[in-house]
């Protein structure tokens, strides 16, 4: 016999003429990706349960024929049985490898298979191309490409059905484009935990719906848009925005809490037009909440801040950059040490945090400290903690519980203890600080992304960038290092935020050699323990586990043990 | 029991073997359990209990008893695909949804003689370890399924259902489940996700095979009406002597339903192969309507495979080939099968010479793409698309390439479905063009070729374009 698996847990097959090994219970699909053939599929999903009605991953099949008692088996020169090709092919989605097995998938049976497939699907698809924005990224349109026909036979009347239906606050649905691949159906009520969709009639007729009183409204919705092989379901957000080929995609993560779901950031000419989630087993497998996704549109507000602004009298005047860090770091060197507080932010990289961190030294103040924010966290990716990098702020800039200081800060400031404050990316005015209070301050200087009532009252507003538009790293609830990517330029004159903090410390000492992000990065790494050894490039696009926490992320949990149930291939 | 007398002009015809429907039309019959009782009835559910439940399924294997819902699958093997090392409760599934066209044999059944029913119900869960039963009928049967439930209550107070069923430690409970207007629910994992309250999606197999993974993903054994009630006779008679009846590996009999163009339809039981085409036709159903010539028969119910009536087929007698003609054909299962159709449920339907193929394809093909379920692609886009088409033909409209493309698109359904749907939509398109292709070619028209139009794109045009 073949060399059986030396480990009983392996078996030997053969796909399109090569003979592999695979551990016992691989999905047949799995086996030839991981052989690197893809095979086309429309409903299957690793993540979910796979139904088998899409019909489009038909393989021809084979076993060794099966011994009679005593019978020796024959081999081939490599100690393989023959294989009996079956004339049914079978769905290579939901069926495993087994010892001897062997699959093709580009023989004639299967290429026949496939063609009509797509013609099946193709036959009642509306002509939707130039108005749908799935194009482009299609798997309908992929694989007409190579599996479909240039022409149709089909000479009757297509089905009608409804289009643009609004089945929830964001997703619109097209039932004419639909394939009834049932993946957001189960996407909504395997992963989401509610089972809002359904289908409703039969055959043909069949219709992609909401359940009666309900509403595809749930914090994930937007995920099933992710998932729709085709153009039926669609972002409202998104839909007619942009043509997906013209979007420049940069991974990055998400901010909106301390999560940080790995994401696509798509942009044209540095203005964001969606983010999709990317895969992370550890983090957010491949799916990321609403609130998150959609939080980028004050990218663009009117409030954005472009110029750095001096207080003059009452209103504040646009200066250069030149004049602003001069006033600010007046400012700060005059009230230097105890009388000085800096409030920086949970939102802030570990790199502008170790920046804040030199420039405290610089200033000689231990008066540190950030905002915390907290929310509900779901039973699914949402995290209590608001803040994208509590840890890199326990971590790096060494607050050691987050927020306990702002009361004592707010005391000192009352009593005239505190005459100045440093903030940075925070309104103090949502933090507990009164307006009175930070009138009394003799200096007040902040930097933020938007207007707002902190920076109205700051005698130097510093614009900075968001997390979209800068390079950095950060740490998330449960300890892994991550990576942010630039995905866009920051609009007129704001500057990276790292690089205000480097001039700002130039300003006070004369110091700071940091000519890139890198080396900021490079002698974090020198100070911080948890971060000995490693450098921006190491970090890699899935992040590094760095430090432990008691946090667990209560969808991974249940995808696990769907994974151990053999329920879905994860 | 008593030679049974049966109400005039309803009589078996001699050529008959009333076993199962020995009481159907009889003369002061009735549905209820004394006359039942009466008549000797559920002294086989006593003598089953009296046995080793594997002594009962040894039997049914013995008496080579197959499947009478279509499949024609051998029950006592069925049965024994229940894993051995089970732990998890046993159902056990009579499938009344009775759907096939030119099947009209259960109803009298379930509405006449339900008790046999029952007591075939008990000996079966008992055999398989069964202690919940379901009885599925298809919506259309109302009377019957409060005929049912109140045999199941008679059944109850006669304590031959209940936590001890004639006082042994056997325990049983069947309920009637009443479906809703699907043909699909016919198919074992559709009526089995629809008795669990869902859409009647057939399940992929592997790895949901019923006997291991059915009813709620527990061993399930899902059995026709005629083939439950079977089992109480092969109880009675033992396998052995059941097996003598019909023909080998044909054994037993079975209720053919013949309709169509014959002086009588309806239906007859008789022994398994004993009887030939030709004699059900001219005997039983007193010949073909005046002046006509037979042009067609589908044996086993719509799905089944056409045969026409002047095809020749070679078949194997011994270790001999012999050619034999339509009329020959003995209405078993193997030879059926071999001459390129299936006895399927015993739907007989008869076709005379007055019948247009395009016309029977096409009422044929309006029936699946009604009952498509719509789960898998080649069956739900397919099975509509072919009705279209033939609809084309029938009413003047077919164009030269629709006999290519319906032939094609019959064989990419064919084998790529998630259940035998497929099977069932596509091989009546497949035989009829087939056998009979001429008629649908000269249904084509040339003439009939023109530019496709848009008709909403003409409507609106007109609106556009002022006069």
């Amino acid at each position: 016999m073949a060399e059986a698996s030396t480990d009983d847990n392996l078996v030997n097959v053969q796909i399109d003429g090569r003979w592999m090994k695979f551990p016992r219970g691989t999905r047949m699909i799995e086996a030839c990706r991981q052989a690197e053939i893809d095979v086309p599929h429309y409903c299957y999903h690793p993540k979910l349960t796979s139904p088998g009605n899409c019909r489009m991953c038909l393989v021809e099949m084979g076993m060794p024929p099966r011994l009679a008692p005593g019978q020796e088996p024959e081999l081939d020169e490599d100690g393989h049985q023959p294989i009996g090709w079956m004339p049914r092919p079978v769905i290579a989605c939901a069926n495993t490898v087994a010892d001897g097995m062997g699959i093709r998938t580009q023989s004639t049976l299967a290429q026949e298979c496939r063609k009509g497939v797509m013609e099946f699907l193709l036959i009642n698809h509306p002509l939707d191309c130039p108005i749908c924005d799935q194009a482009g990224e299609c798997s309908l349109q992929e694989f007409s490409v190579e599996h479909g026909n240039g022409q149709s036979r089909f000479l009757d009347q297509k089905v009608k059905k409804p289009k643009n239906v609004k089945v929830g606050p964001r997703v619109r649905l097209d039932d004419e484009r639909c394939i009834m691949c049932s993946r957001c159906i189960r996407f909504s009520r395997e992963i989401a935990d509610d089972d809002c969709l359904g289908f409703t009639d039969r055959g043909s007729h069949t219709v992609l719906t909401v359940n009666p009183g309900k509403e595809l409204a749930h914090n994930y919705s937007l995920n099933t848009v992710d998932i729709c092989p085709v153009g039926a379901l669609t972002s409202e957000d998104f839909r007619f925005q942009m043509r997906v080929w013209f979007l420049k995609e940069t991974d990055s993560i998400c901010t909106s809490c301390g999560r940080g779901c790995n994401t696509v950031i798509g942009t044209r000419e540095d203005k964001v037009y969606r983010q999709t989630p990317r895969e992370n087993n550890e983090v957010n497998s491949t799916w990321m909440c609403d609130r998150g996704r959609l939080d980028f549109h004050y990218l663009t507000s009117e409030s954005r801040l472009t110029d750095p602004m001096i207080k003059d009298g009452d209103t504040h005047r646009a200066s250069d950059w030149t004049e602003a860090i001069r006033r600010a770091g007046e400012g700060l060197l005059k009230y230097k040490g105890d009388s000085l507080a800096i409030i920086a932010s949970g939102r802030m990289s570990n790199e502008e945090l170790f920046m804040i961190r030199r420039l405290a030294e610089a200033l000689e103040t231990k008066t540190i400290d950030i905002v915390p924010r907290s929310g509900e966290a779901d039973q699914f990716l949402v995290a209590e903690d608001e803040n994208p990098n509590t840890n890199g702020a326990i971590e790096v800039l060494k607050v050691r519980k987050p927020g306990s200081k702002l009361a004592n800060i707010r005391r000192k400031i009352e009593d005239g203890t505190i005459k100045a404050v440093l903030v940075f990316g925070e309104n103090l005015i949502k933090a507990g600080f009164e307006e009175s209070l930070l009138k009394k301050l003799k200096f007040l200087c902040s930097s933020h992304i938007l207007a707002n009532p902190t920076a109205q009252l700051s005698d130097v507003v510093l614009p900075g960038t968001a997390a979209a538009e800068k390079r950095g790293s950060m740490i998330n609830v449960t300890g892994r290092l991550q990576r942010l990517n630039q995905a866009a330029q920051p609009p007129g004159n704001a500057m990276q935020d790292w690089e205000i903090l480097r001039e700002l410390n130039q300003s006070v000492s004369a110091s700071d050699e940091f000519e890139m992000l890198e080396d900021v990065f490079a002698t974090l790494s020198t100070k911080v323990a948890s971060f000995r050894g490693l450098t921006l490039g190491k970090i890699g696009a899935a992040g590094i586990p760095l430090i432990e926490t008691e946090e667990t992320i209560p969808l991974l949990e249940k995808e696990r043990a769907r994974v151990a149930a053999g329920q879905i291939v994860g | 029991m008593a030679k049974p007398k049966y109400i005039e002009g309803k009589e078996p015809h001699p050529r008959e073997h009333r076993m199962i429907f020995r009481n159907v039309d009889r003369k002061g019959w009735s549905a209820d359990i004394k006359c039942y009782l009466k008549d000797g009835g559920y002294e086989m559910a006593k003598k089953a209990l009296a046995m080793e439940p594997a002594e009962i399924t040894n039997e049914v294997k013995a008496s080579g008893l197959r499947g009478r819902g279509g499949a024609g699958f051998p029950t006592g093997v069925k049965w024994g695909f229940i894993p051995p090392n089970n732990t998890k409760p046993v159902y056990l599934i009579c499938n009344a949804d009775e759907s096939e066209p030119g099947t009209f044999k259960d109803r009298y059944i379930l509405h006449q003689d339900p008790h046999q029913l029952i007591e075939g119900m008990i000996i079966s869960c008992y055999a398989v370890g069964a202690k919940l039963a379901y009885i599925y009928i298809r919506e259309e049967f109302p009377e019957a399924a409060k005929i049912v439930e109140e045999a199941i209550r008679e059944a109850h107070e006669n304590k031959f259902l209940g936590k001890n069923v004639l006082g042994t430690d056997f325990e049983l409970e069947i309920y009637v489940h009443r479906g809703a207007g699907a043909y699909i629910c016919g198919e074992e994992t559709g009526l089995i996700e629809s008795l669990e309250g869902k859409r009647p999606y057939p399940r992929i197999k592997p790895p949901y095979f019923p006997a291991a993974l059915g009813l709620y993903m527990c061993p399930t054994i899902v059995n026709n009406v005629e083939s439950l009630c079977h089992v109480k006779h092969v109880i009675e008679m033992g396998g052995e002597a059941y097996g003598k009846l019909g023909t080998p590996r044909n054994t037993g009999t079975r209720i053919l339903c013949v309709s169509g163009d014959v002086n009588r339809p309806g239906y007859y039981e008789v022994q398994v192969g004993k009887v030939t085409m030709g004699e059900v036709i001219d005997e039983l159903c007193g010949g073909l309507k005046k002046g006509r010539k037979l042009k067609a028969v589908i044996p086993g119910g719509s799905s089944s495979k056409v045969l026409r009536a002047d095809e020749k087929f070679t078949i194997k007698q011994g270790d001999e080939e012999k050619e034999i003609g339509l009329l020959d054909i003995p209405m078993d299962f193997d030879t059926m099968a071999a001459c390129g159709s299936m006895a399927g449920s015993g739907g007989v339907i008869i076709m005379d010479d007055s019948r247009d193929m395009t016309w029977v394809l096409n009422n044929l093909n309006e029936f699946y793409a009604h009952e498509s379920c719509g789960q898998c692609t080649p069956c739900r886009e397919g099975s509509l698309w072919m009705k279209k088409i033939t609809a084309r033909l029938v009413r003047g409209g077919g164009l030269p390439e629709d006999v290519k493309t319906l032939q094609s698109v019959a064989d990419n359904i064919e084998g790529k479905t998630i259940c035998a749907f497929g099977e069932a939509c596509s091989w009546p398109t497949q035989s009829f063009l087939n056998k009979f292709g001429d008629e649908f070619k000269k249904a084509t028209k040339r003439s009939n070729v023109k530019k496709p139009t848009n008709p909403e794109a003409e409507i609106a045009a007109k609106g556009l374009v002022q006069k």
